[in-house]
């Protein structure tokens, strides 16, 4: 979990002040202007959790932020008073083709609410698109049957056209039952 | 030669431009908002263009070395449609963007009450948000728009060396200098102005707080337009050193005094080929290697 150690000092400063003033949703906004590239992400996400930023807030910030505001809002999910009402900003992300998107939506968040359908094809997506399946969360604990006949699928059709099968292919079909490999018990 | 355009609509141009952009020398270009060549009927169809402003774009002119940067605004045309105006209590959010650079386009286009409200008010942004404006002049009445323009500039409290006003000519140029403010001039292959002309109206006027700009668009224009003046300017006895003044340093001057025209910095949308996933380079190899 990030905390303020992560900051550099001057950032640190930058994300009490902010805190303690009215405007930090400006602040997320201009984070990178204010404590520079490297560190704005962590700035973003310690606001959001300093400010326990609630659904609506975290909503509009995110309909109306770009790539890295949007990165920010669903990273900084799991720690939020939000319960399930952030799954559409999920579901949104998992739409869009940005793999920086889809790699902060497969999270805790997703792990916790996101249903099992629409989660297989998260991973389905993270297979796809070249991200890495380390970041989804409870994976080992919600791949199943279902989810090995999609990548299964996914790799022969890989296979076919001549092209190679991402090694999270094998990496995830480990993790699922014996029986999701299609043989009798 | 390196190139600056200051004003061009890259959203409807090519990968093809863009590549023919940054062989010719340009190296940075300025996509002002404007209107689409056909009316948005809400204010989601504004949303929708700033983030491709933001974000779609500035990744596109990445892949072929450009920096691209932004400015936002209701623009004068669309002023007056009441499905529009709304959009003007949205932009305070996007103009605190990093790569926001400037309001504009703002303007006059009929010089009507509703344009009035929304040049007056969106000026009052500039100063608030702390950005430059860059005011587009009417193509029709342009000589009296210039003049309203400069008088609804001057009221309000924005310092001239803040304001660019577009699309000049010979008939506004002397008007425009002795205004204060940056003197822009679009550069096209039939209207507005041409490379000899603006040729003439560099020696002229002089270089100071000239922005020579292709403004190319969804209509007849040329991408190229910066260079062919920055060529012209060498046939006519200027410098290398002029034209690297006109062409790079004043807009640099200009969008710098946002604060945020940080045209060293790393674009970290391409670190991995691709925006949002979507790689514009058609027909590469999809390979996800090392992720």
């Amino acid at each position: 979990m990030l905390t303020e150690t992560d900051l550099p000092p001057d950032a640190r400063a930058a994300l009490g002040a902010a805190l303690e003033g009215d405007a930090w949703e400006r602040e997320f906004i201009a984070a990178r202007r204010r404590v520079g590239r490297e560190a704005a992400e962590t700035f973003r996400v310690l606001l959001l959790r300093g400010a326990r930023a609630d659904a609506a807030t975290v909503t509009r910030l995110y309909e109306r932020g770009d790539a890295g505001e949007r990165r920010a809002v669903l990273l900084a999910l799991p720690d939020l008073p939000v319960g399930d009402a952030a799954l559409p900003l999920v579901e949104d992300a998992l739409r869009a083709n940005d793999t920086g998107l889809i790699e902060a939506a497969v999270g805790p968040y997703a792990g916790r609410h996101l249903d099992q359908h629409l989660w297989r094809h998260a991973v389905l997506k993270c297979v796809f698109t070249g991200v890495p399946v380390a970041a989804v969360a409870s994976l080992a604990e919600r791949a199943d049957a279902e989810l090995a006949r999609m990548l299964a699928d996914f790799a022969a059709e890989r296979a076919a056209a001549g092209r190679p099968v991402p090694p999270d292919v094998p990496t995830v079909l480990a993790l699922t039952p014996p029986a999701a490999t299609g043989q009798e018990a | 030669m390196r190139i600056f355009d200051p004003h061009i609509h890259m959203s409807s141009r090519t990968t093809d431009d863009y590549e023919a952009m940054r062989a010719a020398g340009v190296e940075a270009l300025v996509e002002p908002a404007f209107w689409l060549g056909q009316p948005r009927t809400s204010v989601g169809s504004f949303l929708d263009y700033f983030d491709s402003l933001l974000g779609w774009e500035p990744y596109r002119a990445a892949q072929y070395g450009i920096a691209h940067r932004c400015t936002i605004a209701l623009n004068p045309k669309e002023a007056n449609d009441p499905r529009c105006v709304p959009v003007l209590d949205e932009l305070p959010r996007y103009l605190d963007k990093d790569n926001v650079v400037a309001v504009g386009e703002i303007g006059y286009d009929s010089m009507t009450p509703a344009e009035d409200h929304a040049l007056a008010f969106q000026l009052e942004l500039a100063l608030r948000h702390e950005l430059p404006a860059l005011v587009h002049t009417p193509h029709r009445d342009k000589p009296a728009g210039l003049e309203r323009t400069l008088a609804v500039v001057a009221e309000s409290g924005l310092a001239p060396e803040r304001v660019a006003v577009d699309h000049l000519n010979e008939v506004t140029v002397a008007r425009a200098a002795d205004s204060g403010c940056w003197m822009g001039f679009s550069v096209y292959p039939d209207t507005k102005m041409d490379e000899d002309r603006m040729v003439r109206i560099l020696k002229e006027y002089g270089l100071d707080r000239v922005l020579v700009n292709s403004a190319a668009d969804w209509g007849r224009s040329d991408p190229l337009k910066t260079l062919k003046v920055g060529k012209a300017m060498l046939a006519a006895g200027f410098t290398d050193d002029d034209v690297d003044r006109v062409l790079w340093r004043n807009p640099v001057a200009f969008y710098g005094q946002s604060g945020r025209l940080d045209l060293d910095a790393p674009d970290e949308a391409v670190s991995d080929g691709t925006f949002e996933g979507n790689s514009i380079l058609r027909g590469a190899p999809a390979t996800p290697a090392g992720r």
